[in-house]
């Protein structure tokens, strides 16, 4: 069966705090609608502010919507207790921008994969879903006694995806999972996530600022900016092709090698 | 003609264990020259020690000169006032919460002589050098009030109004997304046109392409590869250079692609 993540109409705001002043009231997401389909990879840039943040989160339910749903293959998400959301967990998994902040040091890579299976109360075999997680993210058997400190940014980041794919979800909501990473980790990591589109057949929404990254990786883009999204459309055409201002300032800010021997 | 910055055979231990092995390079002035490297092979720590901020515990050797003189590195004293300005990856950490910006920039321009009213009049042309178009409100405002794209800007502007002979940034655009990396860019560029000359520290080579013209490549505590950056990109040697050059390609190869450019 193939997997839907459906948003539509989300609106969401809040008030500012101030270190002195009255906080002002900020609209983070503006009649915001979009799908994530299994087997599909959808890149969702923006600059810092657009909303990006609160757009994931909002899919997570973490975050009440002021207007609007979010909804799995018909059935309504809505924020509410671990126990009445496991279900969805299951389903739908993150991925943070900064696995050495979201992994507990004091754990090994095998506690930190597990952790979700009895989280969720998943059944079954754990130590297999354990190894095969560890699998796809190209980490060794031998990976499973080490602690976060033990192993690169790189590293590390794949163990935060295979504990989000520990408990075999259809959906990754990936929150800039690269851009803490230096340029050669960086691509182990868009490999692995590649593959998990292509061949196993996830769902991906990639948040970043990183245009090369999402064009590396994504078939459809949208751009939020200013809590809406402005523009949405296959990679090729919205980058090579921009309407929306924001998109056209995004694409027009990428830096660009100059032309040399390794390009096409 | 006398280089900006000359560095030879630094070395950095703690307990033993050598972490940055016989660095040598040298700046010459007004030139701004990338660093390269992946975390951990010394990039930040080849900084500290320059600016005389290692963590304590740390071992320093080796010698430096900055515009001809002799200056102490590392542990041995702080750098001279003027040697050295820096910028670091994070703004909102490098300013202080509590004090309005509009004194925090003035402080250098005090000590180099200005009078309270102009060092404030010089503080605003500063702010709009690097793009910021309401110095009033920035200079009167606290840092919580700006978004990290204009905070390393100001971050910037108090850099240049240090007058250093070098400034160092240190993964300046790492944390700001590309439309605010785009205008820091832009910004270093004209600022180090006026005198400084740049040591610029960054693992992503399109950014160091975009704005230095020659390239140190570190790698476990070592210069593996040093040379201009068209020839770096062209024909790297080293096998980690070729591996950044190969990333930094994929990613730039399939944006072309896709962007048609």
């Amino acid at each position: 069966m193939s997997t839907e993540l459906r948003a539509s109409n989300l609106s969401f705001g809040y008030r500012s705090h101030g270190l002195w002043r009255r906080g002002r009231a900020v609209t983070a997401l503006e009649e915001a609608s979009l799908s994530v389909a299994a087997g599909e990879s959808t890149g969702l840039v923006g600059s810092s502010g657009s909303g990006k943040s609160t757009l994931v989160r909002t899919l997570l339910a973490l975050e009440k919507p002021a207007t609007g749903t979010v909804e799995i293959d018909g059935r309504p998400v809505r924020p509410g207790s671990a126990s009445s959301l496991r279900w969805y967990r299951r389903l739908v998994q993150y991925v943070p921008q900064n696995p050495a902040g979201s992994l507990d040091p004091r754990m090994t890579v095998h506690e930190l994969l597990l952790e979700p299976l009895k989280q969720l109360h998943v059944r079954g075999d754990h130590r297999s879903m354990v190894r095969q997680a560890l699998e796809r993210v190209d980490l060794e058997p031998g990976h499973l006694g080490r602690r976060p400190r033990d192993l690169s940014g790189g590293q590390n980041q794949r163990v935060a995806i295979a504990r989000a794919l520990v408990t075999s979800p259809r959906i990754l909501l990936a929150d800039e999972p690269v851009s803490g990473l230096d340029l050669p980790l960086r691509n182990t990591v868009l490999t692995v996530l590649d593959r998990l589109v292509r061949r196993d057949g996830l769902g991906l929404l990639f948040v970043s600022h990183d245009l090369a990254a999402v064009a590396q990786l994504c078939t459809r883009t949208m751009v939020l900016s200013a809590g809406r999204i402005v523009e949405q459309g296959v990679t090729s055409e919205v980058l090579a092709r921009p309407r929306h201002s924001s998109t056209r300032e995004l694409v027009a800010s990428v830096p660009r090698l100059p032309a040399s021997g390794g390009t096409r | 003609m006398t280089s900006a910055l000359l560095v030879r055979d630094l070395t950095v231990s703690f307990r033993g264990s050598v972490l940055v092995d016989g660095v040598a390079f040298g700046i010459a002035a007004g030139e701004r020259v990338a660093l390269l490297g992946a975390s951990g092979s010394g990039k930040s720590l080849t900084a500290s020690a320059l600016l005389g901020q290692l963590p304590a515990g740390m071992r320093v050797e080796g010698s430096m000169r900055v515009s001809g003189r002799d200056a102490p590195l590392g542990g041995q004293g702080r750098a001279g006032a003027g040697d050295f300005a820096a910028v670091y990856q994070d703004p909102a950490t490098a300013l202080n919460p509590m004090v309005r910006l509009g004194r925090q920039l003035t402080i250098p321009l005090r000590k180099a002589g200005l009078s309270a009213s102009a060092a404030r009049d010089k503080a605003a042309v500063l702010l709009i050098s690097v793009g910021i178009t309401d110095p009033g409100r920035v200079l009167s405002g606290y840092s919580g009030e700006l978004s990290g794209g204009q905070l390393q800007r100001v971050c910037i502007a108090l850099a240049l109004a240090c007058r250093s002979t070098v400034l160092i940034a240190d993964e300046p655009t790492t944390a700001l997304d590309v439309i605010s990396q785009a205008k820091v860019l832009d910004v270093l560029m004209q600022g180090s046109g006026t005198a400084n000359s740049m040591l610029f520290i960054t693992h992503d080579l399109a950014v160091a392409a975009a704005l230095c013209t020659r390239a140190l490549v570190m790698h476990s505590g070592r210069i593996v590869e040093q040379g201009p950056m068209d020839r770096l990109l062209a024909e790297p040697e080293h096998s980690y250079t070729r591996q950044l050059v190969g990333a930094a390609h994929a990613g730039a190869n399939a944006f072309a692609l896709e962007a048609g450019a």
